[in-house]
């Protein structure tokens, strides 16, 4: 950068190098499976979500409702103490147009992604997950949403038993 | 604590695929920063090597894998990991271990190789996501970036434009760096608002490219410097790090929190009161164009929601008031994530010494900072080096 | 500290099954082009040699590791090694029994830092430490520069 250094190391390929096999290489393939325990706090949120409900923790030190819920907690480092329900509406904090899908291939009708933070939970606090019934142009930060829940018979005790949020009317309450 | 100071640097070219092993990549960029401080390995204490996840090189136990490329044959020797944060924070440990006395020289030296990785480093970015909360929707990558770009676009009301500058600003600042992978003289706002939106509001010139590369440092203690005579030298006079809840959802994405804290601790150390007025350039992270003026409210060199004000106005160019990445940074000299560490802790080295060629700042600088960010999101390494 | 709510009941428990998808392409490196290529087109094994420390490596290295010095001399391993070391392995993989057991050996020679290894192509009653043996290659057409164009070691009949 050195003016001073004449030469910078490195040898380029181009993407044909590589894949044709014009220089010498060894290919592989790791097969690797796993099983993730859910642990207490992710076995009872997942547990709730096929009952087609959120659940929080509470913290009585910091007065926080904990989302998603966790056995302690990171700011007092002490134990959670009380489950309690929260409500499956909420406001979008921010959101992703996506044209990508998730193996970052192109896909013509893009994703809508984005955070929720969750009415029942401390401020700020929420989840990932997809926007539905509401088209790129009417999205927004600040929308009000609501958890469409896939039916009773479809849930498996996942995120995906939320199909997506979308508007919530709030009139209609 | 004892003063030190960073005596030599070296890099490889950052290109999409290099036919270097992981290790050749080490040895070259360590031959170049011992060839530059004018030791040999023999000089050298102990070393530090700096690696993303494993599964970029696809090779476990990437710290043991390299170690002979890195100097570290019979020496001590300890791979640290902080996410993208490493291209920043593996110099802290090497800091650390000539600021405690354990050791006079000391090398640091990062890599990546993501070419491994097919058909793209996407697939296993896939792994770095909650395997519960967030996995079962099926994330990509920039999805979480995408969403951090628009929550900090809404909160200050930044149009894309002032965030388009900053590649076109990085690309062009690249055209003077040796190793650049990315670098575009021509390179224009409107090339970057029209090439391809990949997940809005991040479109496809946002992105700094993955990469293959490595980087080095030597750094030694004031004695050593003193001893050997050499001229060449920055002293790290602060370093910070500091990271968020692991929880990203929890987060307001619009401020990078840890970054501010990290960069406290620095200052402190550096004895800086007034960060705008006492560092006259900044190295701050920028894989994506926006993460550079994130990172810079976070260095407290701009209040909340300036940066893109001063990137308007020219205060962030080469020859601004205050320079920012001059090297041309992660969107136009390349990312592979830790050996960042060139276009950060090198670059700062090389413009404190005079030796950064066509891409030395016009006028003197005495102190300047850099900084990287990794994990979830929630990450920040923090140096102050000064001449 | 303890939880509050306790596990008494293992069984509440869920778990999330996913896998790693990811493939790999390892470039052979600078050294290691040298060596494949060799191999391959040659029939040889090369090592690379370090004047300096009067040391050749196998596989060959860009780098002597002592002295740090770019290696850009290469000579031709001797055709004769020795088993250094030997197991016998009964199970593949995956755990799965193997109905005849593989012989495995590291193979050195004479000189030379390093080492390679592979498949000891002897029963298992014959495998010992100190044999001396050469590398039995796939046929010029098979060989693509890889470390499996070397079929094993099989033992020197002198
Ligand atoms: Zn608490
Ligand atoms: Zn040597």
């Amino acid at each position: 950068m050195s003016e001073r250094i004449k030469k910078w190391p490195g040898v380029e390929l181009s993407a044909a190098d590589l894949n044709e096999g014009k220089v010498t290489q060894t290919r592989f393939r790791p097969n690797a499976k796993y099983a993730w325990s859910a642990g207490e706090a992710m076995s009872r949120f997942l547990a709730e979500l096929q009952n087609g409900r959120l659940i929080a923790r509470t913290c009585h030190s910091c007065k926080r409702i904990l989302f998603p819920p966790r056995m302690f907690c990171e700011s007092c480092f002490r134990p959670t103490d009380e489950w309690t329900f929260i409500q499956d509406t909420g406001t979008i904090e921010t959101f992703s147009i996506s044209y990508l899908d998730t193996d970052a291939k192109r896909i013509p009708d893009p994703i809508l992604v984005g955070v929720v933070s969750i009415d029942g939970a401390s401020p700020k606090m929420g989840m990932m997950h997809y926007f539905g019934d509401m088209t790129k142009e009417q999205i927004r930060i600040g929308m009000r949403v609501k958890a469409v829940w896939r039916p009773w018979e479809e849930r498996r005790g996942s995120v995906l038993d939320i199909r997506h949020f979308g508007p919530l009317k709030e009139d209609a309450k | 604590m004892r003063k030190v100071g960073v005596i030599g640097a070296g890099m490889t070219l950052f290109r999409r695929r290099l036919q270097e092993t992981g290790k050749e990549m080490c040895f070259e960029a360590t031959k170049m920063a011992l060839d530059s401080a004018g030791l040999t390995r023999a000089d050298i204490d102990m070393v530090v090597n700096g690696t993303a996840p494993d599964a970029f090189d696809g090779v476990h136990m990437k710290g043991e894998y390299l170690l002979d490329g890195c100097g570290g044959y019979r020496k001590p020797y300890t791979r640290v990991f902080t996410g993208g944060g490493t291209g920043v924070f593996s110099s802290i440990a090497g800091w650390w271990h000539v600021a405690s006395g354990l050791a006079d020289a000391v090398l640091v030296v990062n890599e990546e190789k993501m070419s491994s990785c097919q058909p793209h480093p996407q697939s296993v970015f896939a792994h770095i996501w909650d395997p519960i909360l967030d996995r079962p929707l099926r994330p990509n990558l920039i999805w979480i970036f995408a969403m951090e770009m628009n929550r900090y676009m809404h909160v200050h009301g930044v149009k894309k434009e002032d965030i388009a500058r900053v590649a076109v600003k990085n690309k062009r600042n690249a055209v003077g760096h040796p190793c650049a992978q990315l670098a575009d003289p021509n390179i224009t706002v409107d090339d970057v608002l029209n090439s391809e939106v990949m997940a809005w509001p991040v479109q496809r010139l946002d992105i700094s490219p993955p990469s293959d590369g490595a980087s080095a440092i030597v750094l030694a203690s004031e004695d050593f410097i003193r001893r050997r005579k050499i001229k060449d030298r920055a002293w790290m006079s602060g370093v910070g790090w500091c990271i968020d809840s692991t929880m990203w959802t929890d987060r307001d994405l619009y401020f990078p929190e840890y970054v501010a804290r990290a960069a406290q601790t620095a200052y402190k150390r550096a004895k800086i009161s007034d960060p705008r007025r006492q560092i006259d350039f900044a190295e701050p992270y920028d894989p994506f164009d926006y993460k550079e003026l994130h990172h810079l409210e976070g260095l407290l060199l701009a209040r909340k929601g300036e940066a893109p004000i001063l990137t308007r106005e020219g205060v962030t160019e080469r020859d601004g008031d205050l320079p920012v990445c001059p090297s041309g940074g992660l969107m136009g000299v390349g990312n592979p994530i830790a050996a960042t560490m060139g276009q950060k802790i090198g670059e700062l080295f090389w413009q404190l010494t005079n030796q950064a060629g066509k891409r030395q700042i016009p006028h003197e600088v005495h102190t300047g900072v850099a900084q990287a960010w990794g994990d979830l999101m929630q990450y920040g390494s923090v140096v102050v080096m000064s001449s | 500290m303890t939880f509050l709510d306790r596990t008494t009941d293992a069984r509440r428990f869920r778990q999330w099954e996913g896998n790693m998808e990811a493939d790999y392409i390892y470039t052979s490196g600078v050294a290691g082009e040298r060596f494949f290529v060799a191999l391959r087109d040659g029939g040889k094994m090369l090592a690379s040699r370090c004047v300096a420390c009067n040391l050749d490596y196998l596989p060959p290295r860009l780098f002597c590791e002592d002295c740090f010095a770019e290696l850009s001399e290469f000579v031709d391993v001797p055709p004769e090694g020795r088993v250094a070391a030997v197991t016998m392995a009964h199970l593949d993989r995956r755990g799965t029994p193997l109905s005849r057991p593989q012989v495995w050996a590291l193979v050195t020679f004479e000189g030379i830092r390093g080492g390679l290894v592979h498949r000891l192509l002897v029963p298992p009653a014959k495998a010992r430490v100190g044999l001396a043996v050469r590398a039995k290659l796939k046929a010029r057409g098979d060989r693509v520069g890889a470390v499996t164009d070397i079929e094993g070691f099989e033992p020197v009949r002198s």
